[in-house]
């Protein structure tokens, strides 16, 4: 096991090279770059023989990822916010194509007004692409995110691509220990490929992205519900895996923190949770019954383990660091929506923190852990959604 | 008996049954293109399959691919509408890591070329992609029912440059691409016509067999667009060259001074006049009723060869 100090952008670039990506195409924007200026640095010191294609758009640059991914190659790419955005329309079709491609997003907030720091609106506005998304807590899990995510994403049974998403700069540009195991052993739990098909079957040649009817387009939606449903299960099973392994264990896609005798669960996801973990330790000596859910995987969503920890707490506060104008935080808003119809009833809030990369601390997680115990005990909410950090 | 071999491969990688129209021009480039394709890949790797095509949204696509139907006989993909260049150049990569022989052919209508496809064209050709990128030219968005592009010449009535009383209809020159991506100074450009057939395979060949990008622009005819009988789809392209409405020439490694034409009046004097060109298709009807309009289209192309280097007269 090698431990190296690195960012979370050289975490992901690490990532790619232990992957042994075969064709990267990417395109710079603050603060994903220093990921693709790293592998382009390995590329020019022979470190690699990735094939890297410097595209002149983020569009063109999930486009060559696409031609890359349906040709059989393993392909990798990065990018942030606007650079996000403008991929859009081929994130729906790298879904749709059925294609493994796996891409590090680095969460940044949306403009106007300008800023590059972190805010995870401009992933979450990408959740009904049909792509499965991983939040790092922090630059370890960016790193075994990417290794795991190229195994399920090729699964045979998914065949769907796969984001995982890091902080700006708090992840990004943070330097920290993170281990890497052998190559030899990551070639064990990363095989080749064996894409299913490719375009260079010449004896009999595919032909992707053809039109469908509406006699034929609903049911290769359905397949694509279908594989997300299956990723679960899979992401479970190479979680495991990879934690027999490693020893790192990701088999839940919610990891749960100190939650077994909790009144009050915090739950969010990407790197807050390391703060909200902190905050707990120092709740818990004080003696509140608090715990933290860190959501890993927000698509598939990982409703059944909401269940499991919804029906045995009194209450919930969300933690978004996202907003969907017109409803509420995104996470808040889903996981409602799972627990609806259940009998699991747990009081939720919703608090809007970090966004465009305020400072999220824990004072903030006690103030809101005294605020949530006087909900939960008087039983009455006093607001489904709190702009926690508003000047007043 | 020594059997002549045929000017034109007899392979075919576009099969029959696509839902093209009845004398669809741009249907006459792919048939031609891939044959042509095939043949340089024969040639140069010893394999006439060494080749993947990627392709975007727009007729020849729409029509080609209706699932679970493909009219293609070699590994086709289509990646959108902006993006054909982008989705070839991911192609080629993998291509060169994965280790295969051969070459990528990209397919582009002019909407999807010289508008909302140029950003990727221009990244393709700098970054020397080893793709020949086929732009049929049909002068207008004829997929989604005839709107005007950049590549759609003046005068010409579009559901988006409709003449009327304050309208002469397209009132903008024509857009030459092939001149844009011989900016690039890439190894091979040119220009083609489906009404000369054995030209257009002679440069489809030469392209393939260059090591690099090259790019090739090819009229081809739409019955519909154009308002010409499909038995006129042919002749209305040998029109388009004899009245020097559509130069055909090739520019190799964005040299200039050096253009090859083809089939060029050798004082520079068209005989026949645009007239003759017009008055075929329905687009240019209104046209023929306003000879300013006429005149001015006439000083465009002048000027269009002047840029190529060439004093011509036109009738």
């Amino acid at each position: 096991m090698v431990k190296k100090v690195v960012s979370g952008n050289y975490a992901a670039a690490y990532a790619a090279k232990h992957a042994r990506v075969e064709v990267v195409a990417a395109y710079p924007i603050t603060p994903q770059t220093s990921i693709i200026e790293k592998i382009a640095e390995f590329i020019a010191n022979g470190e690699s023989d990735i094939q890297y294609v410097p595209v002149e758009s983020e569009h063109s640059a999930m486009a060559a990822c696409i031609g890359a991914s349906a040709t059989g190659a393993r392909a990798f790419t990065a990018t942030s916010a606007q650079g996000l955005a403008l991929m859009h329309e081929m994130l729906h079709w790298a879904s749709g194509a059925r294609l493994p491609i796996v891409m590090v997003d680095v969460n940044r907030a949306m403009a106007p007004p300008w800023s590059v720091w972190d805010d995870q609106t401009d992933s979450l506005a990408q959740r009904d692409t049909g792509w499965m998304q991983f939040y790092a807590e922090n630059n370890q899990e960016v790193y075994d995110g990417v290794l795991m995510a190229f195994k399920v994403a090729e699964h045979k049974d998914v065949q769907l691509p796969a984001m995982i998403i890091e902080s700006a700069f708090i992840l990004s540009h943070t330097y920290a220990i993170v281990d890497m195991p052998p190559q030899e052993e990551i070639d064990e739990f990363l095989p080749p490929r064996k894409p299913l098909y490719t375009l260079t079957d010449f004896d009999n040649p595919i032909a992707v992205g053809a039109l469908a009817t509406p006699a034929d387009y609903y049911e290769f939606r359905y397949k694509i519900a279908k594989a997300m449903e299956k990723a679960k299960e899979v992401i479970k099973e190479v979680g495991k895996e990879f934690g027999e392994r490693f020893g790192r264990d990701y088999s839940q896609m919610i990891e749960l923190y100190k939650t077994e005798d909790a009144d009050i669960v915090f739950m969010g996801m990407g790197s807050l949770m390391g703060t909200v973990k902190e905050a707990v330790d120092v709740l818990r000596r004080e003696g509140y019954k608090v715990g933290a859910a860190k959501v890993r995987w927000f698509r598939p969503f990982p409703s059944e383990e909401l269940y499991e920890l919804a029906k045995n707490v009194q209450g919930i506060a969300v933690l978004d660091r996202n907003f969907s104008f017109g409803q509420e935080g995104i996470l808040f808003n889903e996981a409602k929506g799972v627990l609806y119809n259940t009998d699991a009833k747990p009081i939720m809030k919703d608090y809007i923190v970090g966004i465009g990369g305020r400072d999220f601390t824990v004072e903030d997680v006690k103030k809101i852990a005294n605020d949530m115990l006087k909900i939960v005990e008087s039983g009455k909410l006093d607001e489904e959604v709190d702009w926690f950090h508003l000047k007043r | 008996m020594a059997v002549r071999k045929p000017p034109i491969t007899t392979r075919e990688y576009w099969a029959p049954g696509h839902a093209a129209c009845a004398g669809c021009g741009c249907a006459i480039v792919m048939r031609l293109a891939t044959k042509a394709f095939s043949e340089a890949m024969e040639e140069k790797y010893g394999d006439p399959d060494a080749f993947a095509i990627a392709h975007a949204t727009g007729c020849m696509e729409v029509v080609s691919a209706v699932f679970p139907y493909t009219a293609w006989k070699a590994p086709w993909i289509h990646v959108a509408f902006e993006n054909a260049a982008a989705a070839a150049s991911g192609v080629e990569a993998a291509w060169k890591k994965l280790g295969y022989k051969g070459k990528i052919l990209a397919f582009a209508g002019d909407g999807g070329t010289a508008d909302i496809g140029l950003q990727a064209l221009s990244g393709m050709l700098e970054r020397r992609h080893n793709v020949v990128y086929i732009m049929y030219d049909n002068e207008a968005y004829m997929n989604t029912g005839i709107q005007r592009s950049s590549s759609t010449p003046y005068g010409a009535w579009t559901t988006t440059s409709p003449p009327g009383k304050y309208s002469i209809g397209e009132d903008k020159p024509k857009k030459w691409v092939a001149l844009i991506a011989a900016a690039h100074m890439v190894p091979y450009v040119a220009t083609a016509s489906i009404a000369d057939p054995y030209d257009f395979y002679r440069k489809v060949k030469k392209a393939a067999k260059v090591d690099g990008p090259a790019f090739i622009q090819v009229q081809g005819t739409c019955v519909p667009g154009w308002r010409v009988p499909p038995e006129k789809s042919v002749e209305v392209a040998r029109l388009a060259i004899e009245t020097g409405v559509w130069p055909l020439f090739e520019i190799e490694n964005g040299d200039f001074r050096n253009i090859k034409f083809q089939r060029f009046p050798k004082d520079g004097k068209f005989k026949k006049p645009i007239e003759e060109y017009l008055k075929l298709q329905g687009r240019f009807k209104h046209l023929l009723k306003n000879p300013e309009a006429i005149q001015q289209l006439k000083e465009q192309i002048k000027e269009m060869w002047k840029v190529l280097g060439k004093e011509v007269e036109l009738p």
